[in-house]
């Protein structure tokens, strides 16, 4: 690059602003008060009124501001601000979980009687919202293998409000075609909503794929560092809820709020402004502005850890591809993965973080192994800096049959790693002593 | 061809009735921190969506003349009352078109964002008349200030320069590339401006990059008694990015029960 030319972003993101500036600074201003640079925890339950008619005009969704944290808080706003802009879309609301981000847009969307078409390749703690609770409460889902697009066609019924899948499928690592699912939900007049967790938007922005709606458990790559619980619920502003007929919490009078209807109100943000203004309210899962701190400091360096998180798995994935204890591996974009087109499309700077495998000779083997490694941790999350490992069949999925494991592609054999940003020899170091380890006959040393 | 009108989430109040009119590929939802205020504070609110935005139906329109002409029949003329008239940039220019065709109708005017005539760049609307999403990105990075761009927007969760690009993408597909001809070919401005009689409060962003502030200010000039405000640390999308600010000047100036 010659001296003094302006180098090439490679990741441009709309609005005249680089991704990697976006996670430094969107949604936060110098304090106004203070001059101080980084975002203030502002931990405070309420928010003094100017004077009555203030107070009434904010109650109203009249003005904008703030009035109790359990609605609004302005550390966590920045946060919402920006996951918003690095996902490319209107608004968001973080939650105190990704479960809790989940559950508040599915009621957001729906009530008893509706229906969802999910990819059967999604986090078990998804798998049991849909299978086993929201039945009871008189939502049902329709599971269907990720790549079936004609199946996911023909799950869809009169009762459908929503599609759902996770960009990256835990823990298969199967991807889903964005582009095609999102026509299939557009054609019958229903969003989009993709856990995204696995991706983040460095790796994947769903909304540039025909998503609509996008959530994060924050707890993973975002917070980053394996300490603290938190979600996002993202909205794409795009999808035209008037036109389906299908969601009348976005189009109908809502009286709470003096008869407001939130799409003539609101307009690309209708969604995140009802989760908000009824979600938020009503079920009360909001994160705390500590929290949300910590999770808008760690984005900071979301771009440079992403990078180091591919780099060390791919270093890891062509250790194990070429390790005679492995079975098989799978991570997007690597050899023998199914969908290296799609992986190419949907991951052009790398696969993520996270692989899975099986270690020859079944489960037993698998435990061995498991309890071999001296760096990686046995525990379950994914997304830390610390490197980490799981056997979902027994842990993350435990609550599915053995129907549902099939189903979700899980065979019992199977491991899940989360690579960290230590230093790769040290890994593949442990992971080769834990291999070795695990073809030792059950009692031996 | 069917017309909108959002009220501001109130039906059948009362007082003084404030029409609005939007800008270049938006929408009524532009005056989402104006309009709801206002009806629920002794106004009656009509934010308009021109033909073929929003949720109006039918052809848009390609001249700022023809606008005030919509305007002054399908709204003014049947509301049978004189009414306060607020425009953002094109709606701005059609306010001002619409003061000149039916003046005994208006009792305020707002104008936003404009000077008597407003110059559209020529690779805006190269892009614009191609479909380009190019044209979203000029129009975005010249209508919010610099740190408009990067967000810390009062309304908690909500990235406006997003909600501001889903709008114009709705308009790139339909509207903006007429909208933005019927902008630039708007001549009558000062002419009409002269004529002027009725109070005028005359709204720019000190950061406005698709007009300037010495434009808004020759507007000033040229409308008698006509008052400029500059609001600091805004763009052209003024009621998006300094939400409270238009609010309150609007809340002062416009007529209440």
């Amino acid at each position: 690059m010659p001296a003094g030319s302006r180098p090439e972003r490679d990741h441009p993101v709309a609005d005249g602003l680089g991704f990697d500036t976006l996670a430094v600074h969107a949604g936060v201003q110098p304090d106004p008060a203070t001059g101080a640079r980084t975002m203030p925890i502002y931990l405070s339950a309420g928010f003094v009124f100017d004077d009555t008619d203030h107070a009434a005009s904010l109650f109203n969704l009249e003005r904008a501001g703030h009035i109790y944290s359990r609605i609004s808080n302005p550390t966590v706003a920045a946060l919402e601000e920006r996951i918003a802009a690095l996902e490319g879309g209107v608004g968001a609301v973080a939650t105190a979980s990704g479960q809790a981000a989940a559950v508040l847009a599915v009621v957001t969307l729906m009530g008893s009687g509706g229906h969802i078409v999910s990819s059967s390749s999604v986090y078990g703690g998804t798998a049991n919202l849909f299978r086993h609770t929201l039945p009871r409460f008189g939502i049902t889902t329709s599971f269907v293998p990720p790549t079936d697009l004609d199946g996911f066609r023909a799950a869809i019924t009169p009762a459908t409000r929503l599609l759902f899948g996770e960009t990256i499928g835990n823990p298969v690592m199967d991807l889903l075609d964005l582009e095609a699912v999102a026509e299939i939900a557009h054609d019958a007049g229903v969003p989009l909503l993709i856990d995204n967790t696995f991706a983040t938007p460095y790796l994947c922005r769903p909304f540039e794929h025909g998503a609509d709606l996008v959530l994060h458990s924050a707890t993973k790559y975002l917070g980053g560092h394996g300490a603290v619980i938190g979600g996002l619920l993202v909205d794409g502003g795009s999808f035209d809820w008037e036109s389906s007929g299908r969601f009348p919490t976005l189009t109908e009078p809502y009286p709470p709020y003096s008869d407001v209807v939130f799409t003539a109100e609101f307009g690309p943000g209708a969604f995140i402004a009802r989760a908000r203004a009824e979600g938020l309210r009503d079920f009360g899962a909001a994160l705390s502005p500590e929290t949300a701190f910590r999770i808008l400091q760690s984005i900071e360096s979301l771009p440079a850890r992403m990078d180091r998180h591919v780099a060390n798995t791919r270093q890891v994935v062509n250790f194990l591809a070429g390790a005679s204890e492995v079975e098989w591996v799978r991570y997007p974009g690597a050899p023998g993965h199914p969908q290296p087109q799609l992986a190419g499309r949907l991951l052009p700077r790398g696969g993520g973080g996270i692989l899975s495998f099986a270690v020859k000779g079944g489960r037993p083997a698998g435990t061995r192994f498991i309890e071999s490694l001296q760096i990686f941790s046995h525990l379950a999350n994914v997304g830390d800096t610390r490197s980490l490992v799981i056997h979902p069949a027994s842990t993350t999925h435990q609550q599915l049959d053995d129907e549902g494991l099939a189903a979700a592609g899980i065979d019992q054999g199977l491991v899940r790693l989360s690579v960290g940003l230590e230093d790769p020899v040290d890994l593949i170091a442990d992971l080769r002593r834990a291999l070795t380890a695990s073809q030792r006959p059950p009692g031996v040393p | 061809m069917s017309a909108y009108a959002y009220q501001g989430g109130r039906s059948g109040g009362s007082g003084p009735l404030v029409m609005m009119v939007h800008g270049a590929g938006l929408d009524h939802t532009v005056w989402r921190y104006q309009s709801r205020y206002l009806a629920h504070h002794g106004r009656r609110v009509l934010a308009l969506d021109l033909p073929g935005h929003g949720r109006a139906g039918g052809p848009p329109l390609s001249s700022v003349e023809e606008m005030a002409d919509w305007v002054g029949r399908q709204w003014l003329e049947p509301a049978g009352e004189s009414v306060a008239l607020i425009g953002h940039s094109l709606g701005a220019l059609v306010a001002l078109e619409v003061a000149g065709r039916f003046s005994g109708l208006l009792t305020r005017m707002v104008l936003i964002g404009s000077g008597a005539g407003m110059h559209v760049h020529p690779d805006l609307q190269a892009a614009a008349d191609r479909g380009d999403v190019r044209a979203i990105d000029l129009i975005i990075g010249w209508s919010y200030s610099r740190r408009g761009r990067l967000g810390g927007h009062p309304e908690p969760g909500l990235w406006q320069t997003g909600v501001t690009r889903r709008m114009l993408e709705r308009g790139l597909r339909s509207t903006l590339a007429i909208d933005l001809a019927a902008t630039a070919s708007y001549q009558r401005g000062r002419a009409t401006a002269a004529a002027i009689r009725c109070p005028t409060l005359i709204l720019i962003g000190r950061e406005d990059r698709m007009v300037s502030r010495r434009a808004a200010a020759e507007l000033a000039e040229l409308i008698p008694g006509a008052r400029l405000e500059v609001v600091d640390t805004a763009g052209h999308m003024l009621p998006l990015e300094a939400p409270e600010t238009v609010r309150r000047l609007l809340g002062d100036f416009l007529p209440s029960a």
